[in-house]
């Protein structure tokens, strides 16, 4: 039913402009993939390789385990979802999702009863004959997916389907297509900027920039170790510490910086980077009147403290005026500080770590 | 109006407004008036113009009803027309569809000034060079000659040939540039989406494209087929004595007979029988009028 995709060093010029610079991935059957970056990084690129509208000017690209090199779009074992959906809106929602079976010979009867079919799974009864200019935008993104459902494709490719909607029914259609995922097997490639998205509903998550393919793991570990700079600032956010590194004892290092010297985790490639720096997530931060001796810290006057709700967001000025960020789980006792406010920002080694930028960009390689 | 006012002042408002009005009133509506009026008066010697013989009546519309020769010219007039409609469509779809979603954009002000540049010259230059073209031992003859596609001469000039051949060659951009545009609006994620579900070129035109550029098509069709219809030059020029087009006739009342009136009532007739037949047309393929607008 479902099948892996596999990118073997596949790249994508456009002129003298590398738009994919040679991406790897194993993609396995069944897997609900995300390639999550910045817009112009790739990665709508990499979907359009996949499903064969555009050819890669390099590598190959195989999905279970045959070579798409000269198969044509209307051929492929895949079902894309556009971003705008691409609805045909001059058919009648059924007949928008019988598309594919239409294409492929299926009678008249059958075809309406598979769409009304297909309708009961993504939640839309009922919906069989209603115009596209009728449905609503979930609606109609329920629509796209039974469309693309209908061709029972071996891999769906979905480019940030979601980003038209509004903040609560994005959350409600994440779960949705979770589901939907789940019950169908088939593999899910999805392309986003949001890495919220990418993050709650994959399995792996790839993060892109600039054409490279920056790291390839579950979301936990994309958040928890991030193997460069860029991953670790585009997902989630970091206190940065610009210095250099100093002695180095098996996987930690003293890290110089202007506000102090830091012990430290070292991560890959940090150690021989010519620009490393120090990355502290905010809730790993913590404010302290008095820091224990050797740990790590540094004095700060509060700036701003914001009330969340479940978590309190404290902004913080280092003697130098940069603003450092920290964050605290309300658990509906402690005390909040106030502006103005002198304390230390203290952070453990174990999870501080020193990270290399990312990789060189497309166009600097040599 | 307003907008008018505020960016020319009163002067020049009232100036256009009034050189409008009067290219409306005294160039258009008041010369088909006084025609109109006179098609129902009978074509009498001056003398007797306002005497007891000069009243209203449906003679002169009656005249075509009672002369099967002209209502034999006037079918083949719809017929043909609708051939020239017809073949402006097919040379015209694909032209449409390249220019708007396969030319690079980089090379659309060039295709366009060719297929313009050819507009640039008098309508009456082209059609003698078609008539040049299309002679018995004319360049085409000679071509197909000479690269093996026939081996006798074909005489282009007789029958209707040489007037389909003329009035699509004149007509055929008015259908491309409503067709360029009405495909031009389409998403081409939808093009994308039909091929991705599996859909065959055919398929993706047939069910995704031509609908989409339905008003695009009525609207070139509706245009081809009136110019062809209403078409002097090019049957004039084109034309053998076996292939008479109702415009002819027209000319023929009120230049050679001097008997406007029945001219008159000859042109209103053609109006309203291609009026009519296009409204049927645009029911069958259930076009609206407010489509066309679009």
């Amino acid at each position: 039913m479902s099948a892996g995709v596999d990118l073997d060093n596949v790249c994508a010029d456009f002129g003298s402009f590398r738009a994919v610079d040679r991406v790897t991935v194993h993609i396995k059957p069944g897997e609900f993939f995300s390639f999550l970056g910045p817009s112009g990084c790739g990665k709508t690129t990499i979907l359009r390789m996949v499903s064969g509208f555009i050819r890669p000017s390099e590598g190959k690209i195989t999905i279970g385990g045959q070579d798409m090199r000269d198969i044509r779009p209307n051929q492929r074992p895949t079902a894309l979802i556009f971003q705008n959906l691409a609805l045909f809106p001059l058919m009648p929602v059924w007949e928008n999702i019988a598309f594919g079976l239409e294409v492929r010979g299926v009678d008249r009867k059958a075809r309406r009863d598979r769409a009304e079919e297909l309708l009961r799974l993504v939640d839309l009864p009922g919906a069989a004959d209603k115009t596209i200019g009728q449905l609503s935008g979930g609606q109609k993104q329920r629509v796209a997916i039974a469309r693309a459902l209908a061709v029972e494709p071996k891999v769906m490719l979905l480019d940030e389907p979601l980003s038209a909607l509004d903040l609560k029914l994005r959350q409600h259609m994440r779960a949705e297509l979770r589901a939907i995922q789940k019950r169908t097997n088939v593999t899910f490639i999805y392309i986003t900027h949001d890495q919220g998205e990418a993050l709650a509903m994959s399995d792996r998550v790839g993060v892109m920039s600039q054409g490279r393919l920056q790291q390839v793991s579950a979301p936990q570990d994309i958040y928890n170790q991030p193997v460069n700079g860029f991953v670790a600032s585009f997902v989630g956010e970091n206190n940065i510490f610009a210095g250099k590194i100093g002695n180095i004892s098996s996987n930690m290092a003293q890290f110089e910086t202007s506000v102090g010297t830091f012990k430290a985790t070292i991560g890959p490639d940090a150690g021989t980077a010519h620009n490393p720096k120090l990355y502290v997530r905010p809730e790993h931060a913590r404010l302290v009147a008095k820091p224990v001796n050797g740990e790590n810290a540094i004095a700060v006057e509060i700036a701003d403290v914001a009330f969340e709700g479940n978590f309190i967001s404290i902004q913080a000025r280092d003697a130098h005026g940069g603003i450092l960020v920290a964050e605290a789980r309300n658990d509906g006792q402690g005390s909040v500080p106030s502006p103005g406010e002198k304390l230390h920002m203290v952070f453990d080694a174990e999870r501080a770590v020193i990270l290399a930028d990312e990789t060189p960009a497309a166009n600097a390689t040599p | 109006m307003n907008d008018l006012l505020r960016r020319y002042g009163p002067v020049l408002s009232i100036l256009f407004a009034a050189l409008t009005a009067f290219w409306l009133l005294a160039l258009v509506v008041l010369p088909d008036l006084y025609l109109f009026e006179n098609s129902f008066r009978p074509y009498l010697p001056i003398s007797e113009v306002g005497g007891p013989k000069d009243f209203y009546s449906f003679d002169n519309y009656l005249t075509f009803f009672h002369s099967p020769i002209h209502i034999q010219v006037f079918v083949w007039t719809i017929v043909y027309s609708t051939v020239v409609t017809v073949l402006c469509f097919v040379i015209a779809y694909p032209l449409a569809y390249y220019l708007s979603k396969v030319a690079r954009s980089n090379l659309l002000p060039t295709l366009f000034l060719l297929i313009l540049v050819p507009l640039w010259v008098s309508e009456v230059l082209r059609s003698f060079a078609w008539f040049i073209i299309l002679a018995l031992k004319g360049p085409l003859n000679i071509l197909l000659l000479g690269i093996g596609v026939i081996d006798q001469p074909i005489r282009w000039l007789t029958g209707f040939r040489g007037v389909i051949i003329g009035l699509v060659y004149t007509y055929v951009l008015f259908m491309l540039f409503p067709l360029y545009n009405a495909i031009q609006s389409l998403d081409t994620n939808q093009i994308e989406a039909a091929e991705d579900l599996g859909s065959p070129w055919w398929r993706t035109h047939w069910r995704v494209i031509l609908p989409h550029a339905k008003p695009g098509i009525a609207s070139g069709s509706v245009m081809v087929f009136m110019l062809s219809a209403g078409s002097i030059l090019v049957p004039t020029l084109l034309a053998s004595t076996s292939s008479r087009w109702f415009t002819e006739i027209i000319q023929q009342w009120m230049f050679e007979s001097q008997d406007w009136n029945t001219g008159s009532a000859y042109a209103f007739m053609l109006l309203l029988l291609c009026t009519i037949f296009v409204s049927v047309v645009m029911r069958l393929f259930r076009v609206k009028l407010s489509d066309i607008a679009k």
